[in-house]
């Protein structure tokens, strides 16, 4: 299937592909937990690990498109 | 590198259908879900609501006999079945009231009364509200317990295309680096960009919001669960004992509820006959202080003739289950702040189902863009728009 030059792109390894989704689904996980430690301090640990994701999906696409 | 490949084709054609089959129902649930993040904000802005009585902090708290009586008023003939603190206003309670004592609760009316004054305040009829068409249809499509259990199925298959999805995922972008948006190439690669991108960012949450989710669609059921399980349990002695003639005071059983369970304050009451309690106990749920101990409860049963306590336990743990769900499901437990990031989590959501839709739709009419696409990244991405 595929062609002789696509031979020269390096392939990722599983581990490499999972690396940073799996740091995220860390990072996500532990944003939904914060918030119902308590209030406050907590509150804003959650908001911001849980908007890692949302900045990293409009920052991708605004880097694709330029 | 044969076998790899089988059950690679395997996963899409799993990835393919339980997305295909749960993605009309999940967009019903997205697109409810979004106004019913803000249902108070607005409630607040379409509903006049009659304002509690300013007293200063520290003021004392109405007698509960007294404010229960002062909502039945407004309802003659009619029963209580919860007494129920507001979690997010201490100036009022709520007063669910029923037809009868086996009516489905479901059909209860609300009534709102002054915490402090115990006066009556309203009982606004929440069926013609925007939020109460959005809460039904997101949660049984005005179609009951059928439906519920329904959606929670199409929960299930939801979580199973995030799962698939991931396995999918994983060949798909072998050459690619993370996060790669190809913005100057066709539509169809784009979408799949963006599907895969938001799709693998979102993991967490969408398993999470999807299967606390399902749990919710089993709310009836764990209650029936608890009721001939722990609760049949606890009230053993009094199987036989008829319902008692004249009930006690509810104020001294919320209060000794509350000396028998330190540390915790009342969340709502079950009277005697409901289905949150038995037919000659008060049920009085207590809840703690912090976000996720205010959702845990714990129930004291005060003997409505004697008004003793009975017993006090904590939940099993499916109830317990059931009810951290509720703020994982809804997103209201960490300020507007959260509610916000969970509104835009819902519609990235939507683009992810909207673009896996696209995907399958154009499967054939971009045969071309497909196949050389799928030249350039290997076959795995064929499995997903294709076959």
């Amino acid at each position: 299937m595929t062609s002789q030059s696509l031979h020269k792109r390096t392939r990722q390894t599983i581990s490499q592909i999972l690396m940073i989704p799996a740091t995220l689904a860390v990072l996500s996980a532990g944003g939904l937990i914060f918030a119902l430690v308590a209030d406050g301090l907590w509150d804003a640990l959650s908001w911001v690990t849980l908007s890692i994701p949302i900045a990293l999906l409009v920052i991708c696409i605004a880097r694709g498109r330029s | 590198m044969k076998s790899g490949s089988k059950s690679l084709r395997r996963w899409s054609w799993v990835h393919k259908w339980s997305s295909l089959v749960c993605t009309a129902f999940m967009l019903l649930l997205c697109v409810t879900g979004l106004p019913l993040i803000f249902h108070e904000e607005i409630d607040e802005l379409l509903h006049e609501q009659v304002a509690a009585s300013a007293v200063p902090e520290g003021a004392p708290k109405a007698d509960l006999d007294k404010a229960v009586a002062e909502a039945l008023a407004r309802f003659p003939g009619q029963v209580p079945h919860f007494l129920i603190w507001d979690r997010d206003d201490p100036s009022a309670l709520w007063v669910s009231i029923g037809k009868s004592l086996d009516a489905d609760p479901s059909n209860n009316r609300l009534a709102r009364v002054d915490a402090h004054t115990g006066a009556f305040l309203d009982a606004p009829d929440f069926t013609k509200r925007f939020t109460y068409i959005m809460l039904k249809l997101h949660t049984d499509m005005f179609a009951g317990l059928g439906g519920k259990l329904f959606l929670g199925l199409m929960g299930i298959l939801f979580c199973v295309a995030i799962v698939s999805g991931i396995v999918v995922y994983v060949p798909s972008v072998r050459k690619l680096q993370f996060g790669t948006y190809r913005g100057g190439r066709p539509r169809i690669v784009r979408w799949l960009d963006v599907h895969n991108l938001a799709g693998i960012l979102l993991i967490v949450w969408t398993l999470v919001v999807g299967f606390t989710g399902v749990i919710n669609t089993w709310a009836d059921l764990v209650i029936k669960i608890w009721q001939f399980g722990q609760l049949a349990e606890m009230t053993a002695q009094y199987r036989d004992r008829p319902p008692p003639q004249r009930l006690s005071s509810l104020q001294s059983a919320v209060d000794v509820a509350a000396k028998a369970i330190p540390g915790m304050q009342p969340g709502f009451v079950a009277f005697p006959g409901t289905i949150l309690s038995s037919k000659s106990h008060y049920g009085v749920f207590m809840r703690g202080g912090t976000p996720l101990t205010s959702r845990m409860l714990k129930p004291a049963l005060i003997d409505a003739e004697t008004g003793e306590l009975t017993d006090s336990r904590n939940l099993p743990w499916y109830v317990s289950t059931l009810l951290i769900s509720q703020p994982l499901h809804f997103g209201d437990y960490g300020g507007m702040p959260l509610k916000i990031i969970w509104a835009i989590l819902d519609v990235v959501t939507i683009v992810i189902l909207v673009t896996g839709l696209f995907l399958w739709l154009r499967r054939h009419r971009s045969a071309a863009s497909v196949s050389r696409f799928v030249r350039l990244n290997e076959a795995s991405i064929g499995s997903k728009v294709s076959s």
